[in-house]
């Protein structure tokens, strides 16, 4: 019988297979960043350990950095102490390191695929659930713990259990491609999955609506399969993937020979099974707003809010969750999504910050003002990405609108800079989770597509940008 | 790490579904470089309110659950971010026991790796559980839960099981494939990234 992309990346990398449990995994590539990081070091020296492989290890600063003038010192002390914590352990450690100075600086799942540091076909980790974002790259990529982390710095594996395979299949052509993107895929499909309806597998997506995506949508879909529960998500490479990898800063030497192996063995067989599967039609899709808690409680823009016996199905702990959520957001069914105002916008995280997500929002902003009750903002992924977006006058398109324009880095994605919300503000997000608290205590996200941010972010409500002229 | 040992307490009802690391740890104390100390800030956020007063309707500040070693909660309990901090958080705490529907798969994973038992039960035990106000024994090596009126029994991994008993460290185990993993590297295609 033949095998599925996953099957095929984890039989290459079995160092050791044991009967009932878990395999011994090699990891080729592992990324590491200031938060999850200094336990395991000290992992390492308490036992008097090395890193193995330094050569396959790569650190970056991103979840606490500030996103403003980076010639200031920073004002937070225990931030400033984790960064100095990464600086110090990976030069004992002989590890590389883009620090907040290195014009290869961002965010961890921006900069590796920029940096041809992500390569279809290998085993990829960081101490971050959105690690599953280097899937798109037909790589096999998985967020771990610090644990994990302290594992993988000083043996260069894992044990790991071998999940399961899910099919997720997006069939047709897309037509409004600028006002229907790869956000509002994943948000569906997050929707009709749950938010636990891919744990324990590995999301493989296919079909013509994924395989007509641009590798930056691309990233932006398998980011969020961590959303929907899922292990890893990946798409199976294509020349779009070779050809973006391709003369990159660390793309290996040796790359077309390894272009022409991949051509041939990193796809699904087509006589492959997967263990689930989940079908979906492009043009079922429409631009997705969540409202509530978790992704999964989302809707489409031209919907009312749902009733918690709507979303629930019936499941009496789902509706309780349903209604907890509607009163922390401090919203009511029936609420039509264009009629719910907003205080804040923000662009940016390991989702939607890439170079194309802010041409896309850029579209919008030309020419427009911010409405006068939104602050909105706009941080790119990486400093390459700033400065690619920059050398397109794109920061001046969002400046003028009344932007602001901010250094790389994950920011109000999980706000452990200063990038916060106040108690109360709803906030119009390109970033991955709507969770409590998590852009600020008190503050109420809702989870959009770039597009969407940014005409929430002229009008001060969310409009449906199907009704807009984008081309 | 410490051996598991087995527990016996009443159980901390926490009838939610969904319940995310983001909750169990909120991110303002990510910051901290050690692996201690942090289970004053366990669920911060539902414990406290802004002006750090204590929240009087949340279950961990009801003192009839001082002491609790046993956390029973709803569906997809530690979805959401890998912060392994979580799990180092409801340990410090005290909680060495956690049960639920089912577990977001790093949460999971993180918890053998200190130490905790993360069990997974049918929904309608777990309805139950959520209920129990009397002491619950939780037996790791027969696999048993022993309540005041029945006892359950629960699947583990053996693996998973003989790692919490022996308090094993995963490292030095790995370290016993050295032969295994050099021969690996020596076959392996994938060039390094410096």
């Amino acid at each position: 019988m033949g095998k599925t992309l996953f099957e095929k990346i984890w039989e290459s990398h079995i160092v050791v297979e044991k009967q009932n449990e878990p395999d011994l995994i090699y990891i080729d590539r592992h990324l590491v960043h200031e938060v999850t990081s200094p336990q395991a070091f000290d992992g390492l020296r308490m036992n008097n350990r090395k890193v193995r492989r330094p050569d396959l290890t790569i650190a970056t600063m991103d979840h606490n950095v500030p996103t403003t003038d980076r010639s200031l010192p920073m004002l937070d002390e225990t931030s400033s102490i984790q960064i100095k914590t990464l600086e110090n352990n990976c030069k004992d450690f002989g590890i590389k390191l883009f620090d907040i100075n290195s014009p290869n600086q961002g965010i961890v799942h921006v900069i590796g695929p920029q940096l041809g540091i992500t390569l279809p076909g290998s085993t990829i980790v960081c101490g971050d659930s959105h690690t599953s974002t280097h899937g798109a790259f037909g790589a096999l990529a998985l967020g771990i713990g610090t644990s994990e982390v302290e594992h993988v710095l000083a043996s260069q594996t894992l044990w790991l259990e071998k999940p399961k395979t899910f099919e997720v299949r997006v069939e047709g052509k897309r037509k409004n491609t600028h006002a229907v993107t790869a956000k509002d895929i994943i948000l569906s499909i997050i929707k009709n999955i749950g938010t636990a309806g891919g744990t324990g597998t590995v999301i493989e997506y296919r079909g013509e609506g994924i395989s007509d995506l641009s590798m930056d949508q691309r990233m932006t879909i398998c980011n969020m399969s961590i959303e929907g529960g899922a292990r890893a998500g990946l798409i199976a490479p294509d020349e779009k993937t070779f050809d973006y990898l391709r003369n990159r800063e660390y793309t290996p030497k040796n790359y077309e020979s390894l272009v022409d192996s991949w051509r041939d063995d990193l796809k699904t067989d087509s006589d492959a099974t997967f263990d689930k599967q989940f079908i979906l039609d492009i043009n079922d899709i429409t631009p997705q707003v969540s409202w509530g808690t978790n992704p999964g409680m989302t809707c489409d823009v031209d919907e009312p809010i749902p009733s918690p016996d709507e979303f629930s199905n019936g499941d009496p702990n789902q509706k309780k969750g349903a209604e907890k959520a509607l009163e922390y957001m401090d919203l009511k069914p029936g609420t039509m999504i264009e009629d719910i105002k907003i205080d804040r916008v923000f662009i940016g995280s390991c989702t939607n910050a890439r170079l194309e997500d802010l041409i896309e929002a850029s579209k919008i902003i030309q020419g427009q003002k911010v409405a006068s009750n939104v602050s909105a903002m706009v941080v790119p992924g990486s400093q390459m990405v700033k400065k690619q977006a920059e050398e397109m006058g794109l920061d001046k398109i969002f400046t003028d609108a009344n932007f602001e324009w901010r250094e790389a880095g994950c920011s109000m994605c999980l706000g452990m800079n200063p990038d916060i919300l106040s108690p109360g503000e709803r906030c119009a997000s390109t970033s991955n989770r709507n969770f409590e608290g998590r852009q600020g205590n008190g503050g109420r996200t809702h989870l959009v597509s770039p597009v969407m941010a940014a005409a929430a972010a002229i009008n001060g409500h969310f409009v449906d940008v199907r009704k807009l002229d984008l081309n | 790490m410490k051996p598991f040992e087995n527990v016996k307490s009443i159980v901390t009802p926490l009838d939610m579904v969904n319940v995310d690391t983001d909750q169990i740890i909120p991110k303002q104390f990510l910051k901290l470089v050690q692996k201690s100390g942090f289970g004053k800030f366990l669920f911060f956020n539902w414990r406290y309110d802004e002006n750090k007063n204590i929240k009087s309707d949340f279950i961990l500040n009801d003192s009839k659950y001082d002491g609790s070693k046993i956390l029973v909660a709803g569906d997809n309990f530690g979805c959401g971010s890998s912060r392994e901090h979580a799990v180092w958080a409801l340990d410090d705490y005290g909680f060495s026991v956690i049960i639920s529907s089912s577990f977001a798969d790093i949460f999971f994973s993180n918890c053998f790796k200190n130490g905790i038992l993360p069990i997974s039960l049918d929904p309608k035990i777990v309805e139950k559980l959520l209920q129990e106000t009397n002491y619950v024994e939780v037996d790791l090596e027969n696999q048993i839960i022993r309540t005041s009126s029945e006892n359950i029994s629960f699947e583990i991994n053996s693996h998973k099981k003989k790692i919490l008993l022996e308090g094993l460290d995963d490292i030095a185990q790995t370290f016993e494939f050295e032969d295994n993993i050099r021969a690996f590297e020596e076959k392996s295609t994938v060039p390094s990234v410096l």
